[in-house]
């Protein structure tokens, strides 16, 4: 495949690993400790664990799997309304596969499907507006969760549904920015971070600019990277130079996906669509302000929220699962008391278990590790 | 969630809804091409463009050049090393 299959190479990547080593030896004496590295974005905590990249490393490097996962910190409260969205009577609700898993207080949509609600997984809300097409007697709702990059593909559907005058369809928007979590990320105090790899495709809707802060502010490098292995080798290479020639800059390593200042025509529709909230509520890392948006007034018709009563439960996460400290990179996954026994890929107590994105069926999946064999070690 | 594929415009199928047909990796799939067009390139002069999709939106176009320029990167450094 174009564009993927030349950024797989094993013998550049060798190269890229050596070099990285050479880089930490030269400041280790001084450092007595791993540097660390924040991927903030699931996609590259998935293609970390799916390419062995953390196993290749040396061990004076720590990677550390940051929040970037919307399924993973979607509240319970929110999966909550959503399965309330989903029974009541006459209501399709569309999503994409990976929401339909995490686990509500008391059921995931998965189970609320297998009760008798119309739950439709879809690859698109495109997909779920042509549900509103098709089914002109039911009611289309659209459970949108992700960050900057799906932003613009549900301010879009719901931009059409307008043109077209739907009646039938609307979005329960649970849309978040990343941006204000890595800020969070670095004011907490338990958190001793070093440098981060960019969320590609964040940055590919917002530009490089939105990430500045960390560099001039917090004096961190961070790197904006793809998602192929040398990718992501490159990224952690240009990281551990900056720091060795003691750097903090904002660095491109995705240009060939990334324009610096990002894409104009999706934050219009973004801008359009959208307005910031106050805050939102994180799972595992509270509530973060001005980190997530919702509909604006001009097209509360489309909006599920305005259109229909939610409960807006608050729910606390349960008390045996340790997802936050996970997210902050305060804990390991297997480290957590339930990894591996209550909270397996299959019957996940924390959404960290649900998608592939996040850490701990990452863990689970790719790293093999077993809490039996992780506390042992 | 973020994940976004590379896939080749292969057909332009509705100016006006702006979809085109996207291949990736040899499975074809309609896809939205707002986010990719202006009036510097638009809707008819996408055939045969490299596109990043993602939840069925191309999101960015594939710039060649800067991808040869990572890559001669990476050749350079995997050089220096052996030399
Ligand atoms: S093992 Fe389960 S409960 Fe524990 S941190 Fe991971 S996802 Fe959360």
């Amino acid at each position: 495949m174009k564009y993927a299959d030349e950024f797989r190479d094993g013998g550049r990547a060798a190269a890229l690993i050596a070099e990285i080593g050479r880089l930490l030896a030269q400041g280790a004496a001084a450092r007595r400790r791993p540097v660390r590295i924040m991927e903030v974005c699931g996609g590259h905590t998935h293609a970390i664990f799916r390419y062995g990249i953390e196993g290749m490393l040396p061990d004076a490097l720590e990677l550390i799997h940051g929040p970037g996962c919307p399924v993973c910190v979607l509240p319970i409260g929110i999966v909550d309304d959503c399965v309330a969205l989903a029974e009541r009577p006459g209501v399709i609700l569309a999503t994409f596969g990976d929401a339909m898993r995490v686990p509500g207080s008391a059921k995931s949509l998965l189970q609320a499907k297998a009760d008798g609600a119309d739950v439709r997984m879809v690859y698109s809300p495109l997909d779920a507006l042509a549900l509103a097409h098709r089914n002109p007697e039911r009611e289309i709702v659209f459970f949108a969760i992700g960050f900057e990059t799906t932003m613009p593909a549900t301010a879009l559907t719901i931009r059409r549904a307008a043109a077209e005058r739907i009646g039938n369809f609307s979005v329960f928007c649970n849309h978040i920015t990343i941006v204000p979590a890595i800020k969070a990320v670095l004011d907490s105090p338990d958190m001793r971070l070093d440098g981060f790899l960019g969320p590609g495709h964040v940055a590919m809707v917002v530009g490089a600019a939105p990430f500045h802060f960390v560099a001039e502010y917090y004096r961190r490098p961070l790197v904006i990277a793809g998602f192929e292995p040398l990718d992501i080798l490159q990224s952690i290479w240009m990281v551990v130079k900056q720091i060795a020639e003691g750097r903090c800059q904002v660095e491109n390593q995705y240009a060939r996906t990334v324009p610096e200042r990002g894409n104009a025509a999706a934050l219009r529709a973004v801008t359009d669509v959208y307005e910031l909230r106050e805050f939102f509520e994180w799972r595992g890392l509270g509530s973060i302000d001005h980190s997530g948006v919702r509909i604006r007034e001009r097209y509360a018709a489309f909006d599920a929220a305005r259109k229909f009563a939610l409960p807006h439960a608050r729910i606390a996460d349960p008390r045996s699962c340790q997802c936050g400290e996970v997210l902050k990179g305060v804990i390991k996954p297997w480290q957590c008391k339930v990894f591996g026994s209550a909270c397996t890929p299959d019957h996940p107590q924390g959404a960290l278990m649900v998608s592939s994105e996040g850490a701990c069926a990452a863990y689970y999946q790719y790293a093999g590790l077993r809490r039996s064999q992780a506390g042992a070690a | 969630m973020c994940l976004g594929i590379p896939g080749r415009i292969v057909a332009l199928d509705d100016a006006e809804a702006a979809l085109a047909t996207v291949d990736v990796c040899g499975v074809q799939r309609q896809v939205n091409l707002l986010c990719v067009i202006d009036d510097e390139h638009p809707f008819d002069a996408c055939l045969g463009d490299w596109v990043l999709v993602h939840v069925g939106f191309a999101m960015s176009r594939i710039d060649d050049a800067e991808a040869q320029r990572t890559l001669a990167l990476l050749a350079e450094l995997g050089d220096s090393d052996v030399g």
